[in-house]
This record gives C-alpha cells, sequence and structure tokens, in this order.
C-alpha cells in the first residue's frame, strides 16, 4: 500500500501547524519525517491517522483520495498510528488495552484475544504478561503493546510519533529490529522524530519539515550536513562549557528517599559544590523531576535529610528553599509555572516582593516592559500567558529567576525552544551563574545538550542514581548504556 | 486579509439578554400551563407583588440585602474556584452567633453596642463554620461540595437544637422560633418602606470592599491566580491553602452578617429558616452575574423581586411559590446556554476566516 | 420500646435501601464514563413527584414508573448536553439543576400533596420467601426492591464482563485514546449518562411509589441524592461497593429510629440530618487511608495493606473533565 499526501493544510486558529504538504509514502519502505519541535510533524501524523480533521488537502492510498472522521476511517484502510503521548489506558490491563478497539459486541472474547496477543508477542519477540496493570509497564513496552494492537487491527502502514524518547538503549534496538522485519512482511512504516541519528540507521527515505513546510527529501544513502541544514534555518554557535572552580557545600541529601512520579527517589546520596552546572540525565520519569522537587521543597523526603549551605532543611517547605534563594522552573510551563488566565503584567504583580496589601501597578507594568524586551517575548504586558508560544512562554519563565537565586533547578530548561533560541537560553544562564556564584542543575532527554553543558553528570535509572562522574570522564555511549541501566 | 466585524458589546449583550429572556418565558409559560394556572396572570401576580406597594418594595429590599451580602462572600471563594455550598450553613451560625451575643450579652449595655458586638459576632460565626469546611477541604481532602452540604446540615441540626431545646420560647417549643428580641435591639427602620438604614449602608459597603479588594490588592490577584492555576502557586511564594482558608473566612463572614441581619433587622427573633435558601440562590446570583461584582446586586435585586413577588401565589392562584426558583434556575441555565452557544460561534467564525484565507 | 428483631431489623434494611441503591447505582454508571451529575438530589425530587402524579392519573404503576424513567434521562441530558457539547462546568450545570428540579417538583406536585396514591404491592417471591431468615430478609418485598438488587449484579457484569463495559470504563479513564480507537467518546458519554438518569428516574419513582409512599412538600426523599452521591465515592466507582455502602448507610438510617426512641428528648430533625456528618466522615476516613505516608506504613504488613487495598477508590481518570475534538 502506498500514500500520497497532496497539499495538506491543517491551520488551529490562526496558527497554521502544516502549509501545504505534499509527499509520496512508498509500499515496503520506511519513511522518515524529520523537522524539529514544533515544525509540524505530528499535526500531519494526526491528519494521516484520521485523529485530526485536516482544514484542506488530498490523501491519496493507492491512488484513490481517502476521506478520514476518525482513527476508526484510518484503521479499516489499513494505517494505524501510535502517538507520541501514549493514547492507552494505565489503569486497564495489558488485554484489555489490547482488546479495545478490536472487540464489538457483547460476547465476552477474553480468551480468543488472549491467544491473539501471545501469538503476536512470540512473533516480534515481546514480553508482555496481559494481565498486567499497564501503569506498570515501561513506556517501550507501552510501545510494543500498541504496535502489537495495530498489526492485529490489520495496519499495513503503521506511523510512529517520535517512538525514541523515553526508551532504553536496548528497547530501542528491540523496536527496530521489529520494524525492519515488519517491512520484510511488505508493510509500510512512518517514522516521525527529530533525532537525526535514529533516521539514519533505520530509514530508506527522508521527508524534512518546517515550520508546516516541506523543506527537502532524500533517498539513501543521506547527506546528514544537509538534511540538518534543511531542518534548521541558520547554523548558530553552540555554547562552549565554561570551565568553574566548584567553591563550598551547595546542597547535600544523604540518603533521602521520596515518593512521587513513576519511581519515585531511592537513597539518594549526593554533594552538589557551588558553581557546579550539573546535568540529570535519564529516560523520562526515572527520578530526575523528583529529584529536582526534593531538592526545591516541593517534595518532603521520608527519610534521609537535606541540607542546603550546611543548614539541615529536611521537612521544610517550599518557602524555606525559596529564602536560602533557591528556584525551580518546572517542564510543564502552563501547569506548573504559568499561570493560564492571567496576562504578563499580572505575572509581574504576583512576583512583587513588596509588603504592601496593594498591587503597585505601575511598577508591575515597568517590569513587564523591560523583561519583554531583555528577554525578547513576543507578547505585551496585557497578553494572556497562554496565547504565548511555547518558546515565548519559556522566556517568561527564565525571566522569573531573581537576581539573588543561587541554586538553579531546572526541569528541560530548553523544552519546546529551536537550538538558536536554546543556545541563546544557555549563554544567559551560563552568564548569570558566573556572575552571581551560582548553581545550576538541569535535566534534558537529550545526552548530547547535557554534555555539552554540564560539568558533572548524573544518571538516573529507575528512582536510582546509577552514575556519577565528570563530564570529561565519560562519553555519549557510556552515558547512553548508563541510561538504559547498564553501569 | 479578512476583518472581522466585531458587534457592538451592548447591543450583542442586550441580544444576549432578549434571547434568555425570551428562553425562559416560554419554558415558564409551559411550566404554569401544564399546573394548570393562567400563566400571565401569574406574572401579573409576581409583578404586583414585588412592586405593588412601598411596603411590599420594602419586603424586597429586605431579601435583597442577605442576597447581595452571600453573593459577596461568595465572589471570593468562586475567585480561588471553591464551590461554598455551605455558605447557607455559614448564614444559620451567623445568625445564630449573632442571637446569642443578644441573648447573653446584659441588658444594661446601650442597645447600638450590643447590635455592632451581635454583627462581629455573626461574622465571627459565619467564618468559623466556612473554615471548618475549608479545613476539610485542604486538610482532609473531603471536597468543598460534600464538605459544605454537611456543615449546612449540621448547621441546621444546632439551629432546631437551640429552638426546641435551650433557646426555647418561655414554655412552648415550637417551628414558630424563639422569643422575640425587645425593641430596642431591632435595626432601626423607616417608618413607610420598614427598610433600616444601617442595613442598607452595610450592604452598599460589602459590595464596594468586595470590589477594592478583588481588584486592587494583593489578596484579589493571589486568589484569582491560584483558582486559574493552583499547580503554579509556588512560583509566586502563594501559599494555596491560607489562600482558601482566607476565602472561606470571608465568603463565611459575609454569610454570616448576613444571618445576624436577618434577626435583628427581619425576623428579630431565631427561627428555623433563618436562611430561607438565600445562601444557595446567592449562588444561582453570581453565577448569573458572571463572577462580577458590579452585576452582582442588580442580579440580587432582581432575584428579589421574583422571590417576594411569588410569595402571594399559593393565595391567589393557589399555585406553589417555588415557581420563582423555576424560573431563577431556568435563567441561570439559559445564560450558560447562550454564553456557549457565542463562544462557539465565535470559534468557529474564527476557524472559518482562517481557512478563507489559504 | 419496641421489639428488637433483627430478621425485622434486616429485611426493613433491605427496604428502605432500594432507592438510594438504585441512584448510586445510576450516579456510578455516569461518573463511570466521566460525567458527574450533580443533579441527582433535584432529580430524584422531580422523578418521585412524576413518578406519582402519572400513576395517580393513570392509575398504572408501569406507567408512572416509565414516565419517571424519562424525565430522569432527560434532566440528566442536559448535564450531557451542557457539559460535553456546550463546555460548561459539570458542577455549575448539575447544582443549577438539582435545585430548580427540586422546585419544579413543589411546583408542578403542589395539587397532589399529601394525597393517597397507588403504591408498588408486596410480592413475595414463592418458595425463596421459605429460607429460615435469609427468606425474610431478601425474598419478602415487593418487586422494586427485587430490581434493586438485581440491577447492582447486572451493572458490575455489564461494566467488568462485557466488550461495552470496557468501553464504557476507556473512556471514563482517557477519551482521547477511547477515540482513537474506534469509540465516539461524547456518544457514549452522552448515552451513559442517559442511561444513569433512567436508573435515577426509576429510583425517585421508587420513593413515591414504595419507599416512602406519597408526595408532599417535604417528601422525604430531600437529601438522598447528596448522600447518593457520596456513596459513589465510598464505593470506589465500583457497583458492588457502592451497594455495600448503600446497604450501610440505609441500616443506620435504620438504627437512627431506634436512637430517636431511646433519646425522646432530642429533636427528630436532629437525627434526620445525623447521615450527612456521617458522610464527611466516611469521606475523611477514606481519604486519610489514602494518604502517602499511610500507604507507605502498610508496604509490610499485610492486614493493612488488604484493608487498605479494599478501601482504594481510584476515581475514573478523566471524571469531570469531558473529552474536547482537537479541532479548531
Amino acid at each position: 500500500m502506498w500514500i500520497e499526501l497532496k497539499s495538506i493544510h491543517k491551520h488551529y486558529g490562526n496558527v497554521r501547524a502544516n502549509n501545504g504538504v505534499s509527499f509520496k509514502v512508498n509500499e515496503g519502505s520506511i519513511h522518515a519525517v524529520i523537522g524539529e519541535n514544533g515544525a509540524g510533524k505530528s499535526t500531519l501524523m494526526k491528519v494521516l491517522s484520521g485523529y485530526t480533521s485536516r482544514t484542506s488537502g488530498e490523501i491519496l492510498v493507492d491512488g484513490e483520495p481517502v476521506y478520514f472522521k476518525s482513527p476508526e476511517d484510518a484503521t479499516k484502510i489499513g494505517i494505524g498510528m501510535l502517538y507520541q503521548d501514549p493514547m492507552d489506558f494505565p489503569q486497564l490491563t495489558v488485554l484489555e488495552n489490547f482488546m479495545l478497539g478490536q472487540i464489538k459486541g457483547f460476547r465476552n472474547s477474553e480468551k480468543k484475544f488472549k491467544e491473539k496477543l501471545k501469538k503476536y508477542t512470540d512473533e516480534l519477540e515481546f514480553d508482555l504478561s496481559p494481565n498486567a496493570q499497564l501503569k506498570t509497564l515501561t513506556i517501550g513496552e507501552r510501545q510494543q503493546l500498541e504496535i502489537i494492537r495495530l498489526l492485529s487491527l490489520g495496519a499495513k502502514v503503521i506511523i510512529l510519533d517520535e517512538p525514541t524518547t523515553g526508551i532504553s538503549v536496548e528497547q530501542k534496538d528491540k523496536l527496530f529490529a521489529a520494524l525492519k522485519r515488519l517491512v520484510k512482511e511488505g508493510k509500510s512504516v512512518i517514522l516521525v522524530s527529530h533525532k537525526i541519528e535514529d533516521v539514519e540507521i533505520l530509514c530508506d527515505k527522508i521527508t524534512v519539515l518546517k515550520q508546516g513546510c516541506v523543506t527537502g527529501e532524500m533517498e539513501k544513502p543521506f547527506d546528514l550536513e544537509k538534511a540538518l541544514m534543511m531542518m534548521f534555518e541558520t547554523e548558530s554557535k553552540t555554547p562552549v562549557r565554561s570551565k568553574i572552580v566548584p567553591g563550598k557545600k551547595h546542597i547535600e541529601m544523604k540518603n533521602v528517599s521520596v515518593s512521587g512520579g513513576r519511581t519515585g527517589l531511592h537513597n539518594c546520596d549526593v554533594t552538589v559544590r557551588r558553581n557546579e552546572i550539573i546535568g540529570l540525565a535519564g529516560l523520562e520519569g526515572s527520578g530526575q523531576g523528583v529529584f529536582l522537587r526534593c531538592a526545591t521543597g516541593l517534595l518532603k523526603p521520608y527519610s534521609g535529610s537535606v541540607s542546603l549551605n550546611g543548614k539541615n532543611m529536611t521537612g521544610k517547605n517550599i518557602l524555606s528553599y525559596q529564602k536560602e534563594n533557591t528556584v525551580f522552573l518546572p517542564t510543564n510551563r502552563l501547569e506548573e509555572g504559568l499561570i493560564p488566565g492571567l496576562t504578563i503584567k499580572e505575572h509581574y504583580s504576583l512576583r512583587q516582593k513588596s509588603r504592601s496589601l496593594f498591587v503597585d501597578g505601575a511598577k508591575a507594568s515597568s517590569d513587564s516592559k523591560e523583561n519583554i524586551s531583555k528577554y525578547n517575548i513576543k507578547g505585551d504586558p496585557r497578553t494572556l500567558v497562554e496565547s504565548l508560544s511555547g518558546g515565548n512562554q519559556q522566556r517568561l519563565l527564565l525571566s522569573f529567576i531573581p537576581d539573588d537565586a543561587e541554586l538553579l533547578l531546572l526541569e528541560n530548561p530548553t523544552r519546546g525552544l529551536d537550538i538558536g533560541s536554546a543556545n541563546w537560553v544557555w549563554e544567559l544562564l551560563q552568564d548569570f551563574s558566573k556572575d552571581n556564584n551560582s548553581t545550576i542543575i538541569f535535566t534534558s532527554p537529550e545526552i548530547d545538550e547535557i554534555l555539552m553543558i554540564a560539568d558533572r553528570v548524573l544518571v538516573f535509572f529507575d528512582g536510582k542514581i546509577i552514575k556519577d562522574v565528570k563530564t570529561d570522564d565519560t562519553n555519549l555511549d557510556e552515558i547512553g548504556s548508563a541510561i538504559a541501566g547498564k553501569v | 486579509m479578512t476583518i472581522i466585524k466585531e458587534e457592538n458589546t451592548t447591543i450583542s449583550l442586550l441580544k444576549d439578554i432578549s434571547l434568555t429572556a425570551l428562553f425562559v418565558f416560554i419554558f415558564t409559560t409551559l411550566i404554569i400551563t401544564i399546573s394548570g394556572a393562567p400563566p400571565f396572570e401569574a406574572y401579573e401576580n409576581i409583578i404586583r407583588g414585588a412592586f405593588g406597594s412601598y411596603s411590599k418594595f420594602g419586603q424586597v429590599i429586605k431579601v435583597w440585602i442577605p442576597l447581595t451580602l452571600c453573593s459577596c462572600g461568595l465572589l471570593y471563594t468562586f475567585k480561588i474556584n471553591l464551590w461554598n455550598i455551605g455558605i447557607e450553613g455559614q448564614m444559620i451560625m451567623g445568625a445564630v452567633f449573632g442571637m446569642a451575643a443578644f441573648k447573653y450579652i446584659p441588658g444594661t449595655c446601650p442597645a447600638a453596642l450590643t447590635i455592632l458586638i451581635a454583627f462581629i459576632a455573626g461574622l465571627t460565626g459565619g467564618a468559623i463554620w466556612a473554615l471548618f469546611a475549608g479545613f476539610l477541604k485542604t486538610f482532609g481532602g473531603v471536597n468543598e461540595i460534600f464538605a459544605g452540604l454537611g456543615m449546612n446540615f449540621v448547621a441546621q441540626s444546632i439551629i432546631l437544637w437551640l429552638i426546641f431545646g435551650p433557646w426555647k420560647r418561655e414554655g412552648i417549643a415550637s417551628m414558630s422560633g424563639t422569643e422575640q428580641l425587645s425593641e430596642p435591639l431591632w435595626l432601626s427602620t423607616f417608618t413607610k418602606m420598614r427598610i433600616s438604614p444601617t442595613a442598607i449602608v452595610l450592604t452598599v459597603a460589602s459590595i464596594l470592599i468586595t470590589a477594592f479588594i478583588l481588584k486592587y490588592t494583593k489578596v484579589g490577584l493571589g486568589l484569582k491566580a491560584i483558582g486559574s492555576n493552583m499547580q503554579s502557586a509556588f512560583m509566586y511564594k502563594l501559599k494555596p491553602t491560607s489562600y482558601m482558608l482566607l476565602a472561606m473566612i470571608f465568603a463565611g463572614g459575609f454569610a454570616g452578617l448576613a444571618g445576624t441581619m436577618q434577626v435583628t433587622g427581619v425576623y428579630h427573633r431565631l427561627i428555623p429558616t433563618i436562611s430561607s435558601n438565600y445562601g444557595y440562590l446567592a449562588l444561582f446570583v453570581v453565577m448569573l452575574a458572571n463572577y462580577n461584582v458590579w452585576a452582582a446586586p442588580l442580579v440580587a435585586l432582581f432575584f428579589a423581586c421574583l422571590n417576594v413577588g411569588s410569595i402571594q401565589l399559593p393565595m391567589v392562584l393557589q399555585i406553589d411559590s417555588s415557581l420563582s426558583g423555576v424560573i431563577q434556575g431556568a435563567l441561570v441555565l439559559a445564560t450558560l446556554g447562550v454564553q456557549s452557544f457565542k463562544t462557539m460561534k465565535k470559534k468557529r467564525r474564527e476557524y472559518n476566516n482562517s481557512n478563507g484565507r489559504v | 420500646m419496641e421489639e428488637f428483631n433483627l430478621t425485622i431489623l434486616f429485611a426493613s434494611v433491605i427496604a428502605t435501601a432500594t432507592p438510594i441503591l438504585l441512584a448510586t447505582l445510576g450516579e456510578t454508571i455516569s461518573e463511570k464514563s466521566g460525567i458527574i451529575n450533580l443533579s441527582l438530589d433535584g432529580t430524584l425530587l422531580l422523578c418521585a413527584m412524576t413518578g406519582f402524579v402519572i400513576s395517580y392519573e393513570t392509575n398504572s404503576l408501569i406507567l408512572g414508573f416509565a414516565g419517571a424513567a424519562v424525565v430522569g434521562a432527560v434532566i440528566s441530558s442536559i448535564v450531557g448536553v451542557f457539559s460535553i457539547y456546550l463546555n460548561q462546568s459539570q458542577v455549575a450545570v448539575g447544582f443549577v439543576l438539582t435545585l430548580m428540579a427540586r422546585d419544579l417538583a413543589y411546583f408542578i406536585g403542589n395539587p397532589y400533596s399529601r394525597i393517597q396514591g397507588p403504591q408498588v404491592a408486596h410480592m413475595p417471591i414463592p418458595f425463596l420467601e421459605d429460607i429460615p431468615f435469609l427468606g425474610s430478609v431478601f425474598f419478602n418485598h415487593n418487586f422494586t426492591v427485587y430490581f434493586s438488587m438485581l440491577m447492582i449484579f447486572a451493572c458490575w457484569w455489564y461494566i467488568y464482563k462485557t466488550p461495552y463495559g470496557l468501553k464504557l470504563r476507556a473512556v471514563g479513564e482517557h477519551p482521547g485514546a477511547a477515540f482513537s480507537r474506534a469509540i465516539n467518546p461524547r456518544k457514549s458519554q452522552m448515552l451513559y449518562v442517559i442511561a444513569g438518569g433512567l436508573i435515577i428516574g426509576i429510583a425517585g419513582a421508587t420513593f413515591s411509589l414504595s419507599t416512602k409512599a406519597g408526595w408532599g412538600r417535604p417528601q422525604g426523599a430531600e437529601g438522598t441524592g447528596w448522600i447518593a452521591l457520596a456513596l459513589v465515592i465510598f464505593g470506589g466507582w465500583n457497583p458492588i461497593k457502592a451497594a455495600v455502602g448503600a446497604y450501610l448507610f440505609a441500616f443506620l438510617q435504620t438504627m437512627g429510629i431506634h436512637f430517636q426512641s431511646w433519646f425522646p428528648s432530642v429533636p427528630a430533625q436532629v437525627f434526620n440530618m445525623a447521615p450527612f456528618p456521617l458522610m464527611i466522615f466516611t469521606l475523611l476516613i477514606i481519604n486519610f487511608f489514602q494518604r502517602e505516608s499511610i500507604i507507605l506504613l502498610a508496604k509490610d504488613k499485610p492486614l493493612l495493606k488488604t484493608i487498605l487495598r479494599k478501601l482504594d477508590n481510584t476515581a475514573p481518570t478523566s471524571l469531570g473533565k469531558p473529552y474536547k475534538p482537537d479541532e479548531y
């Protein structure tokens, strides 16, 4: 089965997520759609899988135009999608998840589906227990289940949206092996990714998207540098690790255990010295988020002790940590950082330090204007924060870092930023740290970014720190296998 | 590029209101017809009942006062996204505390001072009762709707117990309430409409204070911020728990004031139905006013007219006075509906507009 | 003081529990799909009135029940349309409807107050009623009681044992994911809100035609809707656990009548209010046991762990957050 997209448009209000995208996916091939975050890849795939309706354009399957009102219509034709945000049911069991979407009528056919599930897991060498609750599975295992389910529905084209984010190296190998096998059987795979290295080892053809448009196509063998050029506007200079001498003990955790997140944090022993820049690596939800939230007082440990600048802070709340000049910037900007419904100016009013009962409107106005220009935020004081783009929301959040901040705890500080903005952010943070003698602890899903910025790397696996190493003494492969749990 | 034609806001507001009114009119007429009464006579009766004479309009103002006070309180809790259903019980406890002050302050104390202490007591009583629900919510994890509702029933049984037990009238315990207050402890009134100027001044002051706090102080901004997104509060060093309790104290305080007002200004004693459902009705008022401080007193006035106007329906037309509640509910529901249609239409228009430009 | 007889006590518990049990089941179905029908309390009254008036006018109990079910469905469909399609807060709409339905019931039912009307006939089940103790407790009632008991298992079976039930749970958990699996979340939420409404309607009619036969202001059903809403939480959105809650509640209510005769000095109204603080207390306990620290404490204590598991009541993940299609 081959698919052709002709001039696909998808608009949300005034935002044009896809702006006339056309390309062709051949039968029995692995086709990559690459582009940076926000290039419109996910939206395009949601259109192709029937999850979202297109604004205009045509989809041809084997030359015939098709119209999807729902994902059901797409699956009937044989197009199935593995979504980036897992579209499954953590509270239900593996078998129930497998059955949903396949079962009809009143008859309880659990037995039949159990057999079917076993057949597929054996075939693809996956290991899934049907009665386990889905929430106990890793992201990688949940993906495996989704792929099996799509196959069982008779999918001939499988779309995978960023499947390698958040899974271990081992699971990635397993996934890629399974995909290659499927292609040999004549099925097609569309792989959406922003990681060019994944694409290189797996795919036959590349389509590059940028700002909702196709900016290039490429057949094997790939010229990766050219592909990168197509993905990003300009090549900007990358920040250099600033070599700083660590100072006194800043934050110290002794045998700390915290519950929360997917894994919690277990028996964590870390000492961070002043001026250090530390990168936290690990699969998403391996305990890094819990670590940051514990280091800022949002989560309280149930055992162990935390001290800041030599002061015992165990059990204190976030306000006491803030008094010690710690700052935490979360990754879910609109959920945990900003307040939708409030304007930029109101955010600055809320951050006013004065003890007065009244809001100083004039100062809030001048604060917002000053920061808007300093941080290059595209908006004005009266703009509601939810109408800012992701990158601008991040800039606004960064502008909240007070001048006297000593310990910066940053969760994915460059999420949703293009390379240029990300580099700008890092330069800013590095300067800040140099000028203020402050310590930075940050997480990132990209090992490259961590190796580029951090002096020291902590690798998290299943709620534990399993590696603590100076950046100079390690490399990408070592960190990569540590992330997968192999030290 | 096409320019979206913005409708004049006043005209569009009038359009919405008349559309809502039309819905409600049709619905109510239908309901009255089903009940077998002549609809237009019923409407006429309501209008006459509310505006027929000075004393009737005075009655309307007497309902407007507690309704507006409760609405003021609810503006705080709605701002922080709490459903303070417990306002009914808070009003009752305000009345109980106020009555206690009247009962136990010796007669030698000047009347004006006694009344002042009673008001403070009532305010405190309502606030304490609200705090119970607030604690259940913040520390007990019990949804404020259930907590508030439960506290309402507790308040109701306390007031019944007092009226039938320790505070019963000499010799007889009955639903008609406790012993009357001595006349100096009544709020003085204008002769013709029998409205108390003190009550009106207090109510207007409450509206102004609420408007000011919500708009110009950090408390107001903090309530709004936490109400919009509690998870982000730590970024601005706001404590959601304290703000929630604060909002409850405000709401309970105003409701308690309303309760005491009913005791000293209207009934001059404690009766089992001292809150007259005004707390619940105030929730409607604030919703219909779209959580706007200035619109709330107007809506409250309208609702008071409906309430007072329908009092004589049972006598004249033999239909139940709960008709006013039906009309009020229908109004809120229709308003919500019209609102939704408008936003949907607006979104669709924006969507089509953006597509038109391809 | 009347004689204290266990058989009679339990039989009357089973009988009094009937309407509240049905109401709880109806609400459970609705909430399982993600929609909170907060109009429950008023809807019960309106349906009680409808059932009574229709039965009185037509002299047909079946029409009475059917009419009440339809009214229940209509009210819940209003909640459904406002929250699913019009994007309004479920709490707001439900609350407005609960007060409005109550007033509507009093208004329309006014002429039918305090009159003798039809009542569901007593119908012991032959043979089964002769079983000692159990027979009199379970099988010596009228039809509505049997129906309610049957409904417990019917609901449980439907939700947990049929493909339809699986889809229902899926919608309540993650409507977006359900959509990607050939389920129309809006349609099915609408369907289950209405289905819940039908059962709530029958529950209302059960009040006025059986449990507290007759109509008046107050009818006596006031407040039960709120209790039923709390029982859904108590039951952890599981019909069987919810039913246990309903029977426990009815037990306390029945005991309350005895208490009243034991403490004659306390006004009757106070006893009538007692269930509500009790309800708060129960919710408090349930919440307490879900505290992280308690769960950690129970980690290596098997008994405590079992108790916790029994008390565990995770709400459907998307409860109260209706599905918004990825459009505009």
